[in-house]
């Protein structure tokens, strides 16, 4: 709050709108680290998240076995020194597949996500900017899109697309597109009638510059936090997918497909499913943890949120 | 007050038929012939040409979609691709087994999350909170595939008192899937009582720091009536939401549980079609599921305006 302000944006209006939230942005990245480190829930969340990232880029390093290469001599195999967690019924070393198994998920949700709230935040900043007839047509469209549960609207576009990553993206993107809109618009709300966007609008500036450099900055938190969060159901979202046969192909190493695959054998290789499952909860585990972090350092409401 | 239902109800109507027209757009106008589609690269011409006619797809998309929609109101949804009989008649069959889950998941998860939620609310911070939350944020974590394949392992692999997958089929009576019931209820139970419990502890919390409550408390009624009389029926109307927002939820996750369990209901109708590509049933579930969602926020509004004096009383000052 005591950092210097830039331009002509009064600090007292920012912090009317977004008590939490301060202009500078480098001000507030450091005070968003510090009172996250100070929170030992949010740091564990930022730690576990930050091991998956690391262990799906350095899986290669961390595992002598390929996780595609089936040995069918050593079959349904339980924890070994060769194979810390068993192997699966083909044979496949099921601890390189938990390596590998994050990759996909890490990697299609990321992609869902940034998509889904970079497109949510400018069609909620645009509706709550411009109003009228704009607004009400997108509510209302917003309302429909909303109707349909997830996961049915997921498949519909499977079905007519065929599975794929670039498909899940582009469906995921559609389904929770517009749970961001009605997020950010509501925080773009709270910021549109301030003093400082009317002075820009009378000075003339465009939507498109007004948006950048008045609005958007001052709703970082709101969509910081939604980032984090739709992370998380992104990731469960993508591995129910996968689950169910509509995410990543087989052989492709990746933890719902394993839980999928493995739970036939449960009783005789029990680690097969359980290893899956526990990266899996961790990861969305870090995620919650870290998205309930930030909404805390920034006082962003977030359980009032939908799903 | 009458307006407001009416414009309510109305405005319920439109969404499910926006809904509609987005399903029928997806499943009918996306790239490629459908006819192609559905009957893959390599179909004869002949093939195609049959599948066209059977579809109608040689008219206009929006005369189709009348007709659709002429039909659907009237409960018919036209005929499978794969069975050749009739959409609704499957469509109702696996629709009440569905019910079945998703009422025996409301109640329990409605019942335990406002336990949990209030009591976490009232202890906040103290041990009964810190042990709820972290909890809370375990179900969370867990998509419910993982809960349900691990209720698989524990009660019907290790202590077999409850069938792990359900053989029945679609028209089995009531009373012989009840057992079936049990654990995809557990399952979806504990993923949707994570998500309310948060809602209600927040609420709890806001309600008992209010001027109300401390009024009620400075009047020397005792605790129990405080809560139950006083906080609780406040603190319930933002849960409403939420709850109605989790059984939107309830319909998609009833779709994985099920296929774990393979139990006939909606969400194996749903998977079956998706992988006959029977767009038909497709289309009748994906709108189906968007009406149940409008009918729970419609109720989940109704109930509120029920719950809040303001609400009421404020829609009749304003004539």
């Amino acid at each position: 709050m005591n950092e210097p302000n830039p331009a002509n944006e009064p600090a007292n209006e920012a912090a009317e709108a977004a008590p939490a939230a301060v202009a500078a942005p480098a001000g507030m990245v450091r005070t968003t680290l510090r009172s996250l480190l100070r929170s030992g829930p949010a740091t564990a969340g930022l730690v576990l998240v930050a091991v998956h990232v690391l262990i799906a880029v350095l899986a290669p390093l961390l595992t002598p076995y390929a996780p595609t290469a089936n040995a069918p001599d050593s079959a349904l195999l339980g924890p070994s020194a060769a194979h810390w967690a068993g192997t699966d019924a083909l044979g496949r070393d099921v601890l390189a597949r938990v390596l590998y198994g994050g990759r996909y998920a890490l990697m299609v949700s990321f992609a869902a996500t940034a998509c889904a709230v970079a497109l949510g935040t400018v069609v909620g900043c645009a509706a709550a900017l411009k109003g009228g007839w704009l607004d009400d047509l997108v509510m209302r469209v917003l309302d429909a899109v909303l109707a349909i549960p997830p996961i049915l609207a997921l498949l519909v576009v499977v079905t007519v697309l065929g599975a794929g990553p670039a498909v899940i993206v582009l469906a995921v993107t559609i389904v929770y597109a517009p749970q961001v809109v009605r997020v950010v618009r509501a925080a773009a709300m709270g910021v549109a009638p301030l003093d400082y966007v009317t002075a820009a609008r009378a000075r003339g500036e465009r939507t498109l510059s007004i948006l950048v450099r008045e609005v958007l900055p001052n709703i970082a938190d709101v969509v910081s936090v939604e980032f984090a969060m739709r992370a998380s159901w992104v990731v469960l979202l993508i591995s129910s997918l996968s689950f169910l046969g509509f995410g990543a192909n087989p052989p492709t190493p990746d933890w719902g497909l394993m839980i999928s695959e493995n739970r036939t054998a449960m009783t005789v290789v029990p680690w097969a499913s359980l290893a899956p499952i526990i990266a899996l909860a961790t990861l969305v585990l870090g995620l919650n943890l870290s998205a309930d972090g930030l909404a805390k350092a920034w006082g962003v409401d977030r359980v009032k949120e939908a799903r | 007050m009458l307006t407001f239902l009416t414009r309510r109800l109305l405005s319920a109507a439109g969404t499910v038929l926006l809904a509609s027209v987005l399903v029928f757009a997806a499943v009918q106008l996306l790239p490629g012939d459908v006819a192609t589609q559905v009957l893959g690269q390599d179909a004869t011409p002949e093939a195609v040409a049959a599948l066209r006619d059977q579809l109608d797809l040689n008219r206009p998309a929006v005369l189709r979609f009348a007709e659709w929609l002429a039909g659907a109101v009237r409960g018919d949804f036209g005929t499978s691709l794969v069975s050749g009989e009739p959409v609704s008649g499957a469509l109702w069959l696996h629709l009440r087994n569905t019910l079945l889950i998703a009422a025996a998941t409301v109640a329990v998860a409605v019942t335990s999350s406002i336990v949990l939620g209030v009591v976490a609310g009232l202890y906040r911070d103290r041990w009964p909170d810190t042990l709820i939350s972290s909890l809370t944020l375990a179900g969370m974590s867990v998509p419910e595939f993982v809960v349900a394949t691990l209720l698989v392992m524990a009660l019907s692999i290790s202590v077999p008192v409850l069938p792990a997958v359900v053989l029945d089929g679609a028209s089995a009576p009531v009373a012989d899937l009840l057992p079936a019931v049990v654990l995809p209820t557990v399952a979806l139970s504990v993923v949707m009582t994570a998500y309310i419990v948060r809602m209600t502890r927040t609420s709890v919390i806001d309600v008992m720091a209010s001027e109300f409550v401390t009024t009620a408390r400075l009047k020397g009624l005792g605790a129990w009536r405080v809560v139950v009389r006083h906080a609780l029926p406040s603190a319930l109307l933002p849960t409403l939401n939420v709850i109605a927002m989790n059984v939107a939820w309830l319909v998609g996750g009833v779709v994985v549980v099920e296929n774990v369990f393979n139990y006939p209901g909606i969400g194996k109708l749903m998977l079956e079609s998706v992988h006959s590509r029977d767009l038909p049933v497709l289309q009748a579930v994906a709108v189906v599921g968007a009406a149940v969602y409008v009918l729970c926020n419609l109720a989940a509004d109704l109930a509120a305006m029920a719950l809040n004096p303001r609400l009421r009383t404020g829609e009749r000052s304003t004539r």
